[in-house]
Parts: structure tokens; C-alpha cells; sequence
């Protein structure tokens, strides 16, 4: 894998940061990566940018990362894109609510880096 | 968070969530800071913790998280969470406290049996300052866990509404 593009949703920009840090520190060939603080703003980075991989949060203003993961099949550019979200909601509810919206991974806050690298290999891998 | 169904939680399962509560802080420190919490041994003085940093519960748990800790603990924090040296850390700080109860909070309601479901979190609140009352609206007590964090100390509270 090489060159791979990366859109961070979160409200967080501290946990943006702290994602991007796992990511860079891991050997997964990213190119770029991209950040919005919440589904809306995601969506309108969409409308101009190609990503590999999305990255997002759940619980987030303006537009949730459900709602997001519902609306993302409606932007051209992220059709076929993984969503892996990343968040506190840690419920069975929670995980089968983002997997039934069309979300290819999840991963609960807490969380470390290892675990985070895992999870993206493991559904980039499933990509290709 | 009008989705959340009330279950109320029976008074006396509330007295064990202070241990609950404190092991949510610690892996949070664990995971995300590569730092061990210490415990307090003798009581600690607590001036000096400005930066409080809350979190609303509502569902099955109605109440609010708080965290509470000094200025120096929070540029820490900032500074082990991003990999940042201590000295070009910023507001950052404050955006690392509210991360820190946020994780806190989601952690402690996913390891209290059928929580998960029914509490929802509200995004997190950071204030600084010491010369200020909160008055949350709940009529339980308020549960305390007390730490440290490279010397100095944490407050992690919980208030709750019955």
C-alpha cells in the first residue's frame, strides 16, 4: 500500500492529532491526510477530494458520524470508500448502528496506537 | 438524546462505581498518555486546579462528569497525547482536558452493565479559573476518585441524578 489518502472526522482537534500521530508513526503509506470537524463539513471536503480511508467519530455537533456514514453513499468521490469509526460509544447498539450504516470497522476510545494500525491494515487490506 | 431510554440504576449498585470510576480514568492515562496514575496516600491540597472539564450524562444516568486539574497537569497531558514538547503546547491543553473527561466518561458508562445503550454523553465542556460554584441539578451524592499525574493532582467527580 502506498500513497493513501486519509480523512479524519472528528470535533476534536486533539484527537484528529492524536489519530494522525498513530498513523504517521505507523509504516501504512500515508500520503495525505485530510480533516473535517464534523459529517457536514466532511461531506463538503468530499465534494473535491479522493480519500482511501475515512476516519470518524460518532458523537460529533452539526452532523453525527452516523449520519454521515448514511449520507456518504450520495457523494461520488466516496463511493466504495472504508469508514472506520473511532469513538467512545462502546455499546453492542453503537457498533451495529455504524456497521448497519455502512461502516467497515470501529474502534473504542480508549484505544492505542497498535490497535488503531491493526484495524486500518486489516480494512485497507480488505479494500484492495 | 431523546432516544435514550430511563432504566434507573438501583442506589446501592451506585456505591461500587468509585473503584469503576477510577479504573476508567486509569486506562484512559494508560492508553492515550503512556502514563501510570499514582494514589493519593495522605490528603492532597487542591488549590491550584483550574482547568475543570465536564461532560453530561443523560438516559439511564442523568448527571455530569467533571475533571479537574491544574494548568502544568493539563499542558502535560497535551504534551504526552500529542507527542508535543511541553513548552510549545497551547490551547491545546484545554482541548486535552475535555478529550481526557470524554474518554473517561464513555469508558466508565461502557463498563457499567446495560449502560451503554441508554446513557448518552453530551460533547465535552472546558472551563478555567477557581473562583467559581457549580451547581449541577442532581440530588445524589457526588462520587470522587482522587489521583496523581506526574505529582500533582487529579479529581475525577461524578454527580449524579437520581
Amino acid at each position: 500500500m502506498e500513497n493513501i489518502r486519509v480523512l479524519i472526522v472528528d470535533d476534536s482537534s486533539v484527537m484528529r492529532k492524536i489519530v494522525e500521530r498513530s498513523l504517521r508513526q505507523a509504516n501504512l503509506g500515508i500520503e495525505q491526510i485530510l480533516e473535517a470537524g464534523n459529517g457536514a463539513e466532511a461531506l463538503g471536503v468530499l465534494n473535491h477530494e479522493k480519500v482511501d480511508l475515512i476516519l470518524c467519530d460518532i458523537n460529533m455537533p452539526v452532523m453525527d458520524g452516523l449520519e454521515f456514514v448514511k449520507q456518504l453513499p450520495t457523494v461520488e468521490n466516496a463511493k466504495g470508500v472504508p469508514v472506520v469509526m473511532i469513538t467512545t460509544e462502546g455499546s453492542e447498539s453503537h457498533v451495529v448502528q455504524a456497521l448497519s450504516a455502512g461502516a467497515r470497522g470501529y474502534i473504542r476510545k480508549p484505544f492505542t496506537p497498535d490497535l488503531v494500525n491493526s484495524r486500518i491494515l486489516s480494512v485497507l487490506e480488505g479494500k484492495q | 438524546m431523546s432516544t435514550a431510554q430511563r432504566h434507573p440504576i438501583p442506589a446501592d449498585a451506585r456505591e461500587s462505581w468509585a473503584p469503576i470510576l477510577e479504573l476508567s480514568a486509569r486506562e484512559v492515562f494508560s492508553l492515550m498518555l503512556g502514563a501510570e496514575l499514582g494514589t493519593i496516600s495522605e490528603p492532597q491540597a487542591e488549590q491550584g486546579l483550574n482547568i475543570t472539564s465536564m461532560v453530561g450524562l443523560a438516559g439511564s444516568l442523568c448527571g455530569l462528569l467533571s475533571f479537574r486539574c491544574s494548568s502544568k497537569s493539563a499542558v502535560l497531558m497535551a504534551s504526552k497525547m500529542l507527542g508535543m514538547d511541553p513548552g510549545s503546547v497551547g490551547d491545546e491543553m484545554l482541548d486535552a482536558a475535555g478529550e481526557v473527561c470524554n474518554m473517561v466518561a464513555g469508558n466508565f458508562k461502557n463498563k457499567i452493565s446495560g449502560m451503554g445503550d441508554g446513557c448518552q454523553l453530551s460533547v465535552p465542556t472546558v472551563i478555567t479559573g477557581e473562583d467559581y460554584s457549580l451547581r449541577a441539578l442532581t440530588n445524589e451524592r457526588t462520587i470522587d476518585v482522587r489521583l496523581i499525574f506526574e505529582g500533582c493532582p487529579l479529581v475525577f467527580s461524578i454527580n449524579l441524578h437520581n
